[in-house]
């Protein structure tokens, strides 16, 4: 299939792109938008946010969640903050600096005009989400405080204590039931999208499966926007939500829709490490830890002494000693790369040696403790209901975790997905963070896809589209209804030996091992050789139990399970073929004297956007090639 | 360590639950509590049992999935923590526990200890939000909030919907879930038109629901995971009795009779 990937950048300034973009839509006459049905998936910040705006417009929005309420979505667990170019601090902020530093950050790897929308609309999100009462912080004046956050120059960072993620989507949900109150929002909790139905070449339905009964169902709309969330839990243990999965793009992109950079993950340098085999998932800190805290492993291999009881003498400070000038600070993937590395000498701390310390005594003495314990008191405590252990007098133990997924499935300027009709908004799209994303964007991101770019471009597609009077009944439906409850009955009825999570926590070995915080040329021929071996077994060997016709947690699981399993092959391959380091993807062969991530703009500064071409085929490889006109391509260097 | 469960098992809303007890082995102290039902749950696929069937997502204390009673609390010992971060080194080898889903008529139990929290967000659809279209906000410093009502906004509005309270008190009522949301907005002066409206909605959609009424037993705050104090129910009470005198309309008419008495039936939870 030829696949024309068509970005739709507006022409003229950057800065004028997205107005232009705006006055040049197709609008639908208020007294038609309620003949239009408008299908959206998730219910997190994009997903809760576009379907209250496009009810608010009129628009008749179905949204479904598999969660009991939308208010459980991941969002919620955000904890740092939403960046917004609003320089209310007067500190030289700009839309033009969140722009460039999101692209720097990105390491080139964003489409510009994309990021500079984000930074454009960032200013509003701030004001809607004040508007709906989320309570950020505030100085004795009443006016909003900010924060410097992720290492940047500027204070641009606005928090809801260490709650900011839960508050905006309280806002978001609370905007959505208003609108399920108003009848114009249909809500579907429980409700798990298992396809996509595409007719005549544009997404018209999903199908869905009633996870309290088990029912499977057709629904059909004149567009489907996507809003799933990210696919960390490839690894099986990572930051992300339990139920976090892939399933609803996955199933996208093997009706059509080509995937984006799938191998770029972000890995976030301090969460608790894991502390035995029964591990579920990893709880990050805070990474604001890093101001204050020193990092550092013991200089001898194989050192067991307490941390208390080794001298400076025979500890190594080792982010200090190679960054002095950024020191603890440096970004997120050198801090995590660099915590491997030391790990991977031998040095690691505790079961086994998976972590560094993160050491306040310095900050202990230099500020008091009372100082210490009102900056970061309730992180210290989460620390020490996970672990038992007092960071006021012995050391953290921290070690990176995958967190954030900056691939997904490939989107035009307008959101759209190479299957007409078929929008992705926040984390689930290939997205505006290139291939590493700032501290406190991905809040912004959701909430720019969700509150402004969706309910604008979506409304264009409807304005345009010529779509058929079908319905349900059509044989597209009935023929994904048939393969999904295939598929059920297979996984219920495999009958083996091994339980679900036994698989996933295989396969995230293969994937943290093999396509984590290093790559090579021989980790991932390795995982691509394995990943296919455990996907069989996998078919042949897990045992699902319970019925169909009844909530069935683990057939859940199953389900996505088997998704990750085709997704890991594809994120492999990706970083396989990328053989260059950039932003979070770093490939050991391809590095600066110095150790450091290398780039290499002349074979790599395009998007990899894969297709999908049958089951254990693989994929063809489409590029969107990238332009840099506004800020210049530089390597990033830390020292 | 060695622990005996005793765990409520149900298949659906309709049918008939019991008690069942189970005995999980190699239980480390650093298991968080759910992670200790990962493993019994593991055990029980290995042996061809249905696994136990129990809400969870963030494991991080935030998401307000989870949640059922340990010995009779809600989210089990520890103060301020939700059971999925509760961890397994305040239990002793040897420990029984029975483990049970919130017992409130408006929360019908789904599966074992997943159960139905639905009307909490009917009660949010009553009036738990501001009106504010998106595209019709002024510059977000064009309003200033008061440092004062900006911390008592947040201390609310960091509620996280588990049904916790619901589940410990005695007539099973929502009051510290909707005071909560009410005192959230209503401290904010973006609250303040819908204020009176917002007030006398969600109350009549919570007794429209089968919650109880208050009775001031105070269990809901001691076992609330995010510390919401009892003072927002005194602070909902005010703003009814404001709304009353605003003339809007008598605070304690309620259209729709409740769907289920709460104190009527065997689920309601017993002091």
């Amino acid at each position: 299939m030829q696949v024309a990937l068509d970005a739709r950048t507006p022409d003229g300034p950057i800065e004028q792109k997205w107005d232009r973009c705006r006055s040049e839509m197709k609008l639908v006459n208020p007294a038609n938008r309620r003949k239009h049905t408008v299908l959206i998936v998730g219910s997190g910040l994009a997903g809760a946010a576009a379907a209250a705006t496009l009810g608010e417009q009129g628009y008749h929005v179905q949204c479904f969640s598999f969660h009991d309420t939308p208010r459980r979505a991941h969002s919620i667990a955000a904890q740092g903050g939403i960046n917004a170019a609003k320089n209310y601090r007067n500190d030289g902020d700009s839309v033009h600096r969140l722009f460039y530093d999101t692209v720097k950050g990105g390491d080139f790897r964003s489409r510009e005009a994309n990021s500079y929308r984000l930074a454009q609309v960032s200013v509003n999100i701030i004001d809607q989400c004040v508007a709906q009462g989320v309570p950020f912080a505030r100085d004795y004046g009443g006016l909003l405080e900010t924060r410097s956050f992720g290492g940047v120059q500027v204070e641009r960072t606005f928090y809801a204590r260490g709650q900011t993620g839960q508050q905006l989507l309280l806002g978001a949900y609370q905007a959505l039931e208003r609108q399920i109150a108003a009848g114009s929002v249909t809500m579907h909790p429980r409700t798990e999208m298992l396809d996509l139905v595409v007719l005549d070449g544009k997404a018209r339905g999903i199908v869905t499966r009633d996870l309290r009964t088990g029912a499977i169902q057709s629904h059909l709309g004149d567009v489907v926007v996507l809003a799933t969330g990210g696919y960390s839990n490839v690894f099986y243990l990572s930051t992300n939500a339990k139920a976090s999965n892939c399933t609803a793009i996955w199933r996208a992109h093997r009706r059509g829709a080509l995937f984006g950079n799938p191998c770029f993950t972000q890995i976030h340098p301090t969460c608790i490490p894991q502390a035995g085999e029964y591990q579920s998932k990893l709880t990050l800190m805070s990474e604001s830890l890093r101001n204050d805290g020193r990092i550092w492993v013991p200089k001898q291999k194989g050192d067991t002494r307490k941390p208390n009881d080794i001298p400076d003498s025979d500890r190594d400070y080792y982010l200090e000693r190679r960054y002095p000038s950024f020191g603890n600070l440096v970004p997120r993937d050198v801090a995590s790369r660099n915590a491997k590395e030391v790990c991977d000498e031998g040095r690691g701390v505790g079961p086994g040696g998976h972590g560094v310390y993160l050491d306040f005594r310095s900050a202990i003495e230099r500020l008091g403790v009372d100082n210490v314990r009102d900056k970061y008191g309730n992180l210290f405590e989460i620390y020490e209901r996970i672990t038992g252990d007092d960071a006021y007098q012995v050391p953290m133990r921290i070690y990176p975790a995958p967190h954030y997924t900056m691939g997904g499935l490939w989107v035009d300027y307008h959101l759209m997905s190479t299957i007409p009709g078929l929008f992705v908004g926040g984390e689930a799209n290939f997205s505006d963070q290139g291939a590493n994303r700032l501290g406190a964007s991905a809040l912004m991101q959701g909430l720019s896809d969700g509150y402004w770019v969706l309910p604008a471009t979506v409304p264009d597609y409807l304005a345009k589209a010529e779509l058929p009077q079908v319905d349900t009944s059509h044989r597209a439906f009935r023929e994904a209804e048939e393969e999904i409850r295939q598929r059920t009955n297979a996984l219920l009825h495999v009958n083996g030996k091994r339980t679900v999570d036994s698989f996933h926590r295989e396969l995230g070995r293969l994937m943290w091992d093999n396509c984590g915080m290093a790559r090579s040329e021989e980790s991932l021929s390795r995982a691509l050789a394995k990943i296919p071996e455990l996907r069989d077994e996998f078919w042949k060997n897990v045992r699902v139990l319970g019925a169909e016709e009844e909530l069935n947690q683990s057939l859940e699981k199953a389900g996505r399970v088997a998704d990750f399993l085709e997704l890991g092959e594809l994120m492999c391959i990706d970083a396989r073929h990328r053989r260059e380091s950039c932003g979070g993807h770093f490939r050991i062969e391809s590095h600066t004297p110095e150790g450091e991530a290398k780039r290499d703009d002349a074979n790599f500064c395009y998007v990899a956007a894969w297709e999908y071409t049958g089951p254990g085929q693989a994929p063809t490889l489409h590029k969107e090639p990238l332009t840099f006109e506004h800020v210049h391509l530089a390597q990033r260097s830390y020292q | 360590m060695t622990l005996t469960l005793r765990i409520w098992r149900q298949n659906n809303s309709r049918a008939a639950g019991g008690f069942v007890s189970y005995q999980v082995d190699g239980v480390t102290p650093d298991m968080s509590f759910l992670e200790m039902l990962d493993v019994l749950n593991e055990q029980l696929i290995e042996r061809g049992e249905e696994p136990v069937a129990f809400e969870h997502d963030c494991r991080e204390g935030i998401c307000g999935s989870c949640g059922f009673l340990i010995n009779g609390v809600p989210h089990g010992p520890r103060r301020h923590t939700t059971v999925c971060q509760l961890h397994m080194r305040f239990f002793k080898d040897g420990d029984a526990l029975t483990l049970e889903p919130w017992r409130a008529a408006a929360f019908p139990v789904v599966r074992d200890l997943v159960v139905d929290r639905s009307a909490f967000d009917r009660i949010i659809q009553a009036g738990g939000y501001i009106t504010a279209p998106t595209g019709s906000a002024p510059d977000a410093n064009a309003i200033l909030v008061g440092k004062e009502a900006a911390d008592t906004a947040f201390d609310a509005a960091a509620c996280i919907g588990c049904g916790a309270c619901v589940a410990a008190c005695p007539n099973a009522a929502a009051m510290l879930f909707t005071s909560a949301k009410v005192t959230h907005l209503n401290v904010l002066p973006q609250g303040q038109p819908e204020r009176d409206d917002r007030t006398l909605n969600m109350v009549a959609a919570m007794r429209r629901e089968a919650f109880g009424s208050c009775s001031n037993h105070g269990e809901c705050e001691a076992v609330c995971p995010k510390g919401i104090p009892l003072e927002f129910i005194a602070q909902l009470n005010r703003d009814v009795v404001r709304a009353a005198f605003h003339g809007h309309r008598e605070p304690l008419v309620v259209h729709g009779a409740p769907r289920h008495p709460a104190h009527e039936g065997a689920e309601v939870a017993g002091t």
